[in-house]
């Protein structure tokens, strides 16, 4: 194998890794930040417990991102160096911001967050908490601007030729508010807050299963569901924004994540389906005209087909485009069903009572990671054979001196590394889960309110 | 050519860069000093203090790293193209310790099996080492200088990375930081390991007050290009005689038993280090042994004004921010290390 195809590999198994963390610590300093804002409001114990369980998963979540996340950091560098040479000026800035807006904002407020419960006041370790969330949805902020710039690339020109062109800004607000960015943002992190409101679901339905801890469990439960619904719904809008865009600034790419070929003709919405790409057709239950409608309102309005554009200007993982996409948006739509009919229990006093339904939530919390995973298979092969968008080609971005073997050397590493990683993570998760809340005793409700309206009606322990 | 106190973007952008990883190696490197002194602690308790003592701070520290690699990427492109390239597999080994140190202290205290921490205990301590020892192997390596093309491109083998000078560097990193982490720790802990420290510190200050009196003859000696940029430059030799000045310091003040200013007085030593390479160096970033046109400076390998100067801004905002919010981490955790249920 070559090294173009050995360092995406690489590129693309390291980020895959590394992309089932951040969602779920986005996701989960969200919950966080609501259960600890109902302890500081209600100065019920519950709460609080609730807040340091999930600190200390949150804790190891947080640390194999942040192990994962500097091979990111870094690789540009080791195997894409023409690649970096080239963007540099653009896509380093936005890197660089990263760093300093984003990651010391989170780290620095994660050592409070742990273990400053007894150093701080309730209220500077809300703050923390606030902070750390803040900090990792604003890196999701700039890794994702630096992507999308990749997307759909403006604010820039090109400066010299060959090996030694280079995008060069022109207009930085230009450059971090370019077309995708603002709807893959958004896309993003309400992916992540399905993820970790998913995790604290399923948690908590294993323990309404087991019978264990049944306060904390349900409260968490409720609280997670708040958050799971309302992301999930706006999940479907923000999608729907993004594939606006890619409808109007990758022409080749819509058509490959619909399967569509002829060229100018109104294009089909399939539910399921697979791309025969010798045929060049694509089989399978579909909406016709769907797509022509969802990005023109017409039933009949033509869209760009793959064969518009040239072999070597298309997409070539067809089916890998075609797959992902389908799975997202299958997913998307199952979780707003789950979600919904849940939420329509809770209504009826019932949630708690469906056994099957408490199955099926501790079984979705990998709904969320498929869901992200395939969303971004979908985004990154559909945007080849370029690694920025109509300007440098992937073939051409690798670095020069680095040679087949060593790539095969470092890919063999992180995936006996990565593999050992995965195994001690899944461990220490469960571990922490079996072990639950660290004081049983604490599920009573406490909360002061309940107090003193038990003292007021006369009932006294 | 748009300048700010006379200075140009492009240099202004490698002092940003040199601060940076200065601030780098004042903090990572007390926590990988202590990491490194890790094994000489023989009971659990004196374990688990010394690495919660470094617990709440050690991520945040890292992040300087991240940083300077970010501002590296943003400001000189070519030169982090050209030395990740170069250096592939060195990276990846040293990508790949770095994570095994960050879950070694994730991991050490949430099994209590007695294998299970001593696993993570080594794992721990050797990594906090090989990491010192290969920066300073890579620092090592930019001040002799590396095989690179005309275009930027690494040509020579891997063997060229462990040469005698970078593996010399490496070394002094290592003493510098073991000294640096004994006397952070000396100011966290209490009692037995206290008294024990207190020898760790003159031990490691002895070690690198060695090791760096070595590195500086074999520089003058062999190095020709690195002792002349001193030479040539009389008002220079005022660095190496305030380091004098700052290590005799450091046995003053731990003699008086003063370990902060000890601390500040480590910190004033690795900063005279970073910026004595940085003069060596300046203009150039990466020396290209094949021939001085080869090489990479701060104006052939620098982004465009344009984006320096949005950098510069992001700098000016950034950088007391993260200052402000470190300093916040250390006064919350300021004073001995108490473990409490949510310690490592
Ligand atoms: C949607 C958000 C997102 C995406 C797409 C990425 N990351 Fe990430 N990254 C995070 C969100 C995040 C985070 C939530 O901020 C993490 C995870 C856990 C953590 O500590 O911070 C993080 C950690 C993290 C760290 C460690 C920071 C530290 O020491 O605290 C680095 C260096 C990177 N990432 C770099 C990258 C690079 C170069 C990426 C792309 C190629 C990337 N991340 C994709
Ligand atoms: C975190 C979520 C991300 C995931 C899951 C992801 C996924 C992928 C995948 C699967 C590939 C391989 C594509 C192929 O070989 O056909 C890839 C390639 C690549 N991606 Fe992404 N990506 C992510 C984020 C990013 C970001 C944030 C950037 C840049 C800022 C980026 C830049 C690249 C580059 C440079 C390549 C290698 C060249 C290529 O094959 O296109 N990716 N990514
Ligand atoms: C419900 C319907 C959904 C629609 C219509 C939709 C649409 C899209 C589109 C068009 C893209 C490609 C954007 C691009 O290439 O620039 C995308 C990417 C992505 N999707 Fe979805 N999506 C949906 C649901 C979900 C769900 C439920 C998740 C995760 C929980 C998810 C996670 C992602 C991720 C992580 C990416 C890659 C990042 C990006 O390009 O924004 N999506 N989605």
């Amino acid at each position: 194998m070559d090294v173009e195809i050995l360092s995406r590999i690489q590129f693309a198994f390291t980020i895959s890794f590394h992309y089932i963390y951040p969602p779920l610590s986005i996701g989960l300093g969200l919950v966080m930040v609501a259960m600890e804002g109902l302890y500081l409001k209600t100065g019920n114990k519950l709460y609080e417990n609730m807040t340091k369980f999930y600190t200390k998963i949150f804790a190891l979540i947080f640390g194999i991102g942040v192990a994962t996340g500097i091979v990111m950091e870094f690789e540009f560098g080791t195997n894409w160096a023409t690649y970096s040479k080239y963007v540099g000026d653009v896509f380093g800035s936005a890197l660089a911001a990263e760093g300093i807006f984003a990651f010391a904002l989170e780290s620095g407020f994660l050592g409070v967050l742990l273990f400053g419960w007894n150093k701080v006041s309730p209220r500077v370790h809300f703050f923390s908490t606030v902070m750390v969330t803040l900090g990792s949805m604003f890196s999701a902020i700039w890794i994702v601007v630096a992507n999308s710039w990749q997307q759909t690339p403006t604010g820039y020109k090109i400066e010299g030729e060959g090996l030694a062109a280079r995008a060069v800004i022109t207009d930085f607000w230009e450059m971090v508010f370019n077309p995708s960015s603002i709807q893959r943002v958004s896309h993003v992190w309400i992916g992540s807050f399905i993820a970790g409101a998913f995790l604290v679901l399923s948690i908590s339905a294993y323990y309404i299963l087991r019978k264990k801890h049944l306060p904390f469990a349900r409260s968490s439960f409720k609280i997670a569901l708040c958050v799971a619904t309302v992301s999930s719904l706006l999940q479907l809008v923000a999608g729907h924004a993004s594939a606006d865009v890619v409808a109007e600034h990758q022409p080749a790419k819509l058509a490959a994540l619909e399967g569509h070929f002829e060229k100018d003709k109104a294009a089909d919405m399939y539910l399921l389906g697979y791309i025969d790409t010798k045929n060049k057709k694509t089989v399978g239950l579909n909406i016709p005209g769907g797509l022509s409608f969802l990005t023109h309102g017409d039933f009949k309005a033509p869209v760009k087909g793959l064969n518009n554009f040239r072999q070597q200007d298309q997409p070539q993982a067809l089916n890998v485009v075609f797959q992902t996409y389908h799975l997202m948006i299958s997913i998307g739509m199952f979780m707003i069903a789950l979600t919904l009919f849940a939420c329509w229990h809770w209504y009826k006093d019932s949630l708690f009572e469906k056994k099957w339904l408490m199955h099926v939530f501790m079984w979705s919390v990998f709904l969320p990671q498929l869901a992200n995973q395939a969303g971004w298979f979908a985004a990154e092969t559909g945007r080849q054979p370029w690694v920025v968008y109509g300007l440098l080609r992937t073939s051409d971005a690798l670095s020069q001196a680095v040679k087949a073997e060593q790539v095969v050397f470092s890919l063999i590493l992180f995936s006996v590394v990565y593999t050992l990683l995965f195994a001690l993570f899944i461990y220490l998760l469960n571990k922490k889960i079996k072990h639950g809340p660290s004081h049983p005793e604490e599920d009573i409700d406490h909360s002061p309110q309940l107090k003193s309206m038990a003292n007021e009606l006369g009932y006294t322990k | 050519m748009a300048t700010i106190f006379g200075l140009d973007y492009q240099t202004l952008w490698f002092l940003v860069i040199g601060g940076v990883f200065t601030g780098y190696a004042i903090l990572d490197g007390f926590d990988l000093g202590a990491g490194a002194l890790h094994l000489f602690f023989n009971k659990e308790t004196s374990r688990r203090i010394a690495l919660n003592a470094i617990g709440p701070v050690w991520d945040g520290n890292e992040v300087w790293l991240v940083i300077g690699g970010g501002a590296l990427f943003a400001g000189f492109p070519g030169v982090y193209a050209a030395v990740f390239s170069a250096f592939y597999v060195p990276f990846m080994l040293f990508l790949t310790v770095l994570i095994f140190r960050a879950i070694s202290i994730e991991f050490r205290s949430k099994e209590a099996m007695p294998w299970w921490r001593k696993m993570w205990d080594v794992c721990y301590c050797l990594s906090s080492a090989t990491i010192a020892f290969l920066l300073g192997v890579v620092l090592g390596n930019l001040l002799l200088g590396i095989p690179i093309d005309d275009k930027g491109n690494f040509t020579g083998t891997l063997a060229y990375f462990l040469n005698p000078y970078s593996v010399m560097v490496g070394i002094t990193t290592l003493a510098l930081f073991m000294m640096h982490g004994a006397i952070y720790l000396v100011m966290k802990t209490e009692d037995r390991l206290y008294a024990k420290l207190t020898v760790m510190v003159r031990n490691t200050t002895i070690f690198f007050s060695i090791s760096i009196l070595l590195l500086s003859f074999y520089t003058l000696l062999y190095i020709p290009h690195l002792s002349n940029a001193i030479r040539n430059n009389s008002w220079m030799f005022f660095i190496p005689v305030a380091m004098v000045f700052a290590i005799a310091n450091i046995t003053r003040m731990v003699a008086k038993r003063q370990y902060r200013f000890a601390f500040v007085s480590s910190s004033i030593t690795v900063s005279l280090l970073l910026i004595i390479v940085a003069v060596e160096l300046y203009p150039n970033m990466v020396i290209s042994t094949a021939s001085p046109a080869y090489n990479l400076t701060v104006y052939n390998s620098a982004s465009s004004e344009k984006s320096l100067g949005i950098m510069l801004l992001v700098a000016a905002i950034g950088v007391p921010l993260v200052i402000a919010y470190t300093t916040f981490v250390f006064w919350t955790f300021k004073g001995k290390v108490k473990l409490d249920e949510m310690s490592y």
